[in-house]
Order: structure tokens, then sequence, then C-alpha cells
């Protein structure tokens, strides 16, 4: 069970006649706190923090690895994924020091395979085989993009029924999400699929009040 | 603004004019609110007492009072004159999605949450913004249902339950952090919409995640500080009775989530909870009655110990939660009182019971929409028998009604005392198809496993959503109010005997005769109304306040209907709440 208490940090917002020193010591107490909370957006059940390297986004480079199942953590070779098969879920995998990135679930992604003349001409500059790679994190309202929509090749979020088309750039084909998925360039390296470049796009969704991909 | 990130923030707000000082002072979190905001306020502390007996002009919880009537005793407003209604004020919260909170006042001060816990208080006649309670979330969350219901108040405090599954208890006059309380780790799917319920030193609220292979629970917190003071699971666990009606370890996942306000008896002690659906949802894959999920529990205000319960229907296949909490009624029947536990039911039956010290006991039920599942209802224990080829299961698509939906959801009924009726907000002529399909536990992800959950509208129906009233007496209908439209709205019954309700996709605030359903008053709002309205006195006015916001899941039923049917219905999102008077002639 994850334990934080913002209350800690509110305690000392209390006086509401703080003097403008005070205040700017404030101001900078919370921001660094709010900059190591950013950090620290998964604790697993035990309560530990994950290390730097698994709450990093996905580097050029990273392997692809089983989120679930069976084969979790092991990587991900492009002879497994079936052409228009269901989307499997992955997380980054850091070569060098062999960690999945699964310190936190906004490096969730999901992986199909499609045919090569399915693809759109920016989506097929970044899929390797016909394999394209997106953020699992619906844009909605973050819940786990998890459906396959088989007959018209389309990813679907089962909270609220967004349909993204992986092989256009994952935009939206129905339902509330506001933008597409983020992407994730794709290459193929001694037969597994590796990270090409950097995440495309936003990861997540808005929150009132904040900008847009925070 | 990296540094408001995961901190929720509380600053007292100046009214207009001021509006340039209060956003340069609102860099971060923690700036200090404007030292030169209002004077002192009066704030008049909530006690026991006051929740046992509230004052007629305030409305002090979710459903005002603990039997859960959503009754006003307020009568300035009545059948007479209730169309000149007008709004008096109004003000946007900023937020899109589902706005199902009641605007809840005390004395003159309303709050309302809106989805992502805000809380916004104002001045309740003039609608002055008095402070903003804004969280954030966390960046990793999964919000299923983009949502709240609405505050707690006791003493100086006011409660909310968040997305993040916490609690945090705010000063009811700065709207500062006092306490914020984890009560479950939102990554294993656990999160809170309810508006928790406040009674005897204690803060109790449930957990959603009846999608997400959590272990539901009612949990009590202390007032003043947010200590654990009881949980209770509504799965029972190894050794418990009960545990028995789950196969293998399938209770650990089991869902029986708890996501809207309970009643409370105080004569007997006892809170009253609504359970939702078991999971995966269909039935086949955990063989059993599933207890105590879609059931009622007579929980002990105190302890938390279990005193009865009733399972409205056993092993749930159709996602029927049945998570209202049932209206204390007492009825005369054949010369002595009957304790009586109503509740419209999302299996689309009626269910009359009766409540004592010693437990819950069926009494009847009947259908209120059509319904095609129970062949029969046992009328010692109210256990229905079901026709099994309207029971979804893995690799058996099966067609069911009303639809998953329910013939109501969670928008609540009201009664009124004076007429004698229960109002529904109804659905009809709504029908899902589901399939099962294989899914693995994965922790905090959906834990459905379902497929093909298609809508089919009833052939030749001319209409969908309905407001009934029903005689809790004699347990017939007394009228009924067809809408075209879908109805996702709560009522509000009042002395005036004028019924109120929004829920239609065209945006109106309706109001009906309570006693014949005839339509007296519509008003058409900014968006779709899900709010929870409520009726308060303030220097001898009198208003209707309610929240305008269309999303969640109104918005989801509305996308498969279209589907049906073929059609794009367009319901502008965004919260608005409205405050109406009378205007002067």
């Amino acid at each position: 069970l994850r334990s934080e208490d913002p209350a800690e940090a509110h305690a000392f917002a209390a006086d509401s006649s703080a003097r403008d020193v005070e205040r700017r010591s404030l101001l900078r107490a919370c921001c660094a706190l709010a900059v190591t909370r950013a950090l620290r957006v998964r604790a697993d059940e035990s309560g530990a923090e994950p290390p730097p390297e698994a709450i990093a986004p996905p580097q050029p480079n990273d392997w692809l690895a089983y989120a679930f199942g069976a084969r979790t953590g092991q990587p991900i070779a492009l002879a497994d994924l079936a052409p228009g098969a269901k989307q499997i879920t992955a997380y980054p995998l850091d070569p060098a020091t062999r960690r999945v990135r699964d310190g936190t679930r906004l490096n969730q992604l999901i992986v199909v395979r499609l045919a090569a003349d399915a693809l759109a001409e920016e989506t097929r500059a970044r899929a390797a085989e016909g394999v394209v790679a997106y953020s699992g994190v619906c844009t909605h309202t973050g819940c786990d993009v998890t459906d396959w929509l088989a007959p018209v090749q389309h990813f679907k979020c089962p909270c609220h029924e967004s349909e993204y088309d992986p092989g256009d750039a994952a935009r939206v084909i129905s339902g509330p999400a506001p933008w597409q998925l983020a992407a994730l360039p794709l290459k193929i390296a001694d037969g597994l699929l590796t990270v090409a470049a950097p995440f495309v796009g936003k990861v997540g969704f808005a929150q009132p009040g904040s900008p847009a991909g925070e | 603004m990296l540094a408001r990130s995961s901190l929720g923030s509380s600053r007292r707000v100046l009214p207009a004019g001021a509006v340039g000082v209060a956003a340069a002072a609102a860099l971060c979190a923690l700036a200090s609110p404007p030292a030169t905001a209002q004077a002192a306020r009066e704030y008049s502390a909530v006690t026991d007492a006051r929740l046992l007996a509230p004052e007629p002009r305030n409305w002090l919880m979710y459903r005002r009072t603990y039997d859960s009537w959503g009754y006003s005793p307020l009568d300035k407003i009545n059948a007479r004159n209730v169309q000149d209604l007008v709004p008096v004020w109004s003000a946007s919260t900023g937020t899109a999605e589902g706005h199902q909170a009641p605007p809840i006042v005390n004395d003159g001060t309303m709050f309302i949450t809106t989805p992502f816990n805000q809380v916004l208080a104002f001045d309740a006649a003039s609608g002055d913004p008095l402070w903003r309670y804004q969280r954030r979330m966390p960046p990793d969350i999964r919000m299923g249902h983009p949502t709240n219901r609405g505050v707690a108040l006791y003493s100086d405090k006011v409660y909310m339950a968040t997305s993040d599954a916490k609690v945090v208890a705010l000063d009811a006059r700065t709207g500062r952090v006092l306490w914020d309380k984890a009560v479950e780790d939102y990554n294993g799917g656990y999160y809170m919409t309810m508006a928790p319920l406040a009674a005897r030193g204690k803060i109790m609220v449930g957990v959603s995640g009846g999608e997400r292979g959590i272990r539901g629970f009612v949990v009590a917190l202390d007032a003043d500080t947010g200590k654990e003071v009881w949980k209770t699971y509504t799965i029972p666990g190894p050794g418990e009775p009960g545990h028995d009606s789950w196969p293998g370890d399938s209770w650990k996942t089991g869902g029986a989530p708890v996501w809207v306000t309970g009643s409370f008896d105080p004569a007997l002690g006892l809170t009253y909870w609504g359970t939702g659906n078991p999971g995966p949802w269909t039935g086949d894959r955990r063989p059993g009655d599933n207890l105590y999920t879609s059931s009622v529990l007579a929980l002990e205000v105190d302890t938390g110990k279990l005193r009865g319960f009733h399972q409205y229907h056993w092993n749930d296949s159709w996602d029927w939660d049945e998570v209202s909490a049932p209206l204390l009624i007492d009825v005369q029947r054949d010369g002595h009182t009957v304790h009586g536990l109503v509740h419209p039911a999302r299996d689309g039956y009626l269910w009359f019971l009766e409540r004592a010290e010693s437990g819950i006991s069926f009494v009847a039920a009947k259908p209120y929409v059509k319904q095609n599942v129970f062949t029969s209802i046992d009328p010692k224990t109210g256990r229905p028998a079901y026709d099994e080829s309207h029971k979804p299961a893995v690799g058996r698509l099966a067609t069911y009604c009303p639809s998953l939906w329910g013939g109501k959801d969670w928008p609540p009924a009201a009664y009124s005392p004076k007429t004698g009726f229960l109002y529904i907000p109804a659905n009809e002529n709504l029908c899902s198809q589901m399939e099962g399909e294989e899914v693995e536990y994965r922790r905090g992800q959906q834990f459905t496993g379902s497929t093909n959950s298609d809508f089919s509208i009833a052939a030749g129906a001319t209409h969908i959503g309905e407001l009934q009233a029903w005689n809790v007496k004699t347990r017939e209908r007394a009228w009924t109010h067809e809408y075209a439209s879908p109805n996702w709205g709560p009522v509000l019954a009042t002395a005036g005997g004028v019924v109120f309700e929004g829920g239609t996709t065209d945006r109106y605030f309706h109001a009906f005769d309570a006693a014949t359903g005839k339509q007296l008053w519509q008003y058409r709002t900014n968006s779709g109304i899900t709010g929870v309205p409520t009726m308060f006195e303030v220097g001898g006015v009198q208003y209707v306040a309610v929240q305008s916001g269309w999303g969640v899941d109104a918005q989801g039923m509305l996308g498969r209907i279209d589907k049906a049917r073929g059609t794009e219905t367009v319901v502008p999102q965004g919260g608005v709440v409205w405050v109406f008077a009378l205007h002067a002639r």
C-alpha cells in the first residue's frame, strides 16, 4: 500500500500571513518537492522506489520486452508478431543493465504488426517491418489501451471506447480521446524490436489546469 | 507549471475585480492566500445533532438526510409558482466530464465538487467564490470514471474522496488541507468517486474498481485525524461466512465495489451500503453466488461489523452494480409499521426489504422496466431464478434487458413523504449484448473480460428515459413521464409538490408536479445535467441548485445508443453550477 501524505507539505502553508521571505522559501521548498514527486510516479507493491533507469522514458537502442504473461521481461523478436494480431503490451528494456523500464506505467507500450500496405506515410517511416509501437496510455483519462478491433485493425480503450488507428499515427477514429497516442519509432536489430528514436508526441492525458501532456 | 505537480492546492478566491491579484499570487500550490480576501465569515459547525435533524434551510449531505430521501421540506417554490423560476447566478467549474455532485449548503456556504477532485466554495446566495481546492492527480493514474459525487460536512471540515483513492479533509472556511489519507493504492485499481458519509465522529467511504479486479470494502476514518477506525471487506475472506461462494482465489479480485453514499438508521446504529458487480463480468468464471456483490449490506456504524445483507441477484453476469443505497422508508401495513428499505435496482426490479436489528429481510420485488433475465422471484427469500439464454458467458453471446447500465444506474431516486411516492430516474427499452472472453488479471488494469457489448433498442420504442413515480405503500406505479432521450438525472423531491431533475441530452432542467407528473417548467442549461439537484434557503429566499456537465457513463451510453440507431448526438461538455430562485412579479 502506497502512502504519501501531502498534508505534510501543506502543513507549512498554513499561515496565510507569511512574509515575503518566508513565501520565497516556501516556493522553493514546494517546487523542489514537486520535482521529486514528479519522478516518484510509481512505487511497487512493496513501496520500494524504482531506480532511475526503470523510470527513464524509452531510449534509442532499447529493446522492447513483454509486460505480462509467461515471457514477462523477455525481449520481443520480430518473429513473435503475427501480422494483424492483437497488440502486445510491452516495456522498454535497457540492454546495458538488462533493466526493464517498468518503474512507471507511462512507459507502457502497445505493439502490433500490420500489413505493409496498411501504413500511412508518416507511420511507415517509424515502422520496422510493419511493426509499430505506441504509448499504451489513453490520451483521454489514462486507461490502458488493451482492446483490439481485429476487423478494422484499430486499438480500442476499454474505459471510454476511444479508437485509434495504428496504421496512421494512432490518430483518433472515435471516442473522447483528444489526440493520438505518442508514437515510438522502431528498428529491428538482431531480430529484436528496438527503439529507433524517442517518443513522438505526448504521453498520458491532460488534466484541468495543467499544460497538456505535462 | 511543474511546481503544482502532484500536490493539491487550495486558495481563497477574491471576488471579481481583484482577479489579477489572485492570479499573480497563484504561482504555486503553496502560495499564501491573499490576506485581504474576505473578513472572517461565519461558519456553522456541523454536529451529529444537525445531521440527524437538519434545519429545513440546509442541505448538509449527499441526499440531505440519512434516510437518503433527497427531499427538501422547503415549500415557497411550489407547483403553483415554479414557472417563475429564473437563474440568479451561475459559475463555471473550468472542468469537462461528468458533474454529478450536489451543491451542499450549510447556512449560506455552498460546496461543490467536480471531476478531477476540485472543490469550490461559494456564497450560496450571491455566488461569490470563497475558495477553491484543486487536486493534481498523479500522472500515471487511470481515471476510469472522471467524476466525483460531492463532499461530506462534519464539524468545521469538508471531506472529499478522491480518484487516487484518498480522503482529503479541508478547512471549511479556507479550503486548507488538514489531512490527506490513502485508503488504498490507486495503482491496484482502486479509486473513489462517492460523497463520504459522516456520522458519529467518522468519515465513511467505499472504493470503486469493480472493473479492475479489486476487493471492495467500506472504511471508516476518524473525522479529526483521518486514522482508520474500521474496515469491512465486501467480499468475505477465508473462514468468514460466504467465502465459499467464490471458487479458488477469485475472491481476491472479485470486485464488489461501493461507490455511492450509504444510508444510516441512527435508531439501529446501522449503515446501509449498496455493492457493485463482481469481476470478471460474466459469472461462468466464478461459479457461485459471489457474496456480497450486487447486494445491500448492513454495517454497524461504530464497528463496521456486518449485521445483515440481501443479495439482489447472485452470480451477476450483466454488470448490474447495485451501489445505490436503499431509501429508508417506513410504511403502515396491516396495523403495524414496516421499517422498509426501498431500492430501484439496476437489475430492473424495484425491491422492498425490511430492516431490523437482526438484519435485512425480503418483502417484495417487481420489475419497473422490461426485464428478460429473471424467470421468478422466490417469495420467501427474494432470490431470483434466471433464464440462462439471457446470461452471457465465455463463448456465449447473450442479449439481456435492461442494458448493462440497468433500469437505473447511480442517479439517486427521491422520496416525498407528502405524496408517499418514490421518484425513479429510469431508462427503458434498452438491451445489451455481451459475450465473455478470457482475461488474465493484471494489477490495476481492466478486468472485465467481455466483448461484443453492443446495444439494441426495443422494436417500436418511442422513448428511452422515464421519470417514474411509485406509491411506496401500495407498490403501484402512479405516473410516468417519458423522454425521447436517455435519462441520467438525479431527482430532488420537495415539500412544494415539485420534483426536479435534469438527465436528458437536450440539456434541460425539468420540474414536474409531484402528484400528477405534469411538466411545469424547464430551463435549458449549458450541458446535460447529471448533477444531484438540491434546495436551500438563505435570508428568507429559497433556491434550487444543480450542476450541469455531461460526461462519463451518460456519454458512454449515448455513444452506444447513437451507434445502435445510426445517429450522432452532440451534448456539449463543461461544468456550470446553476442557482435558481423565483422571479419577483
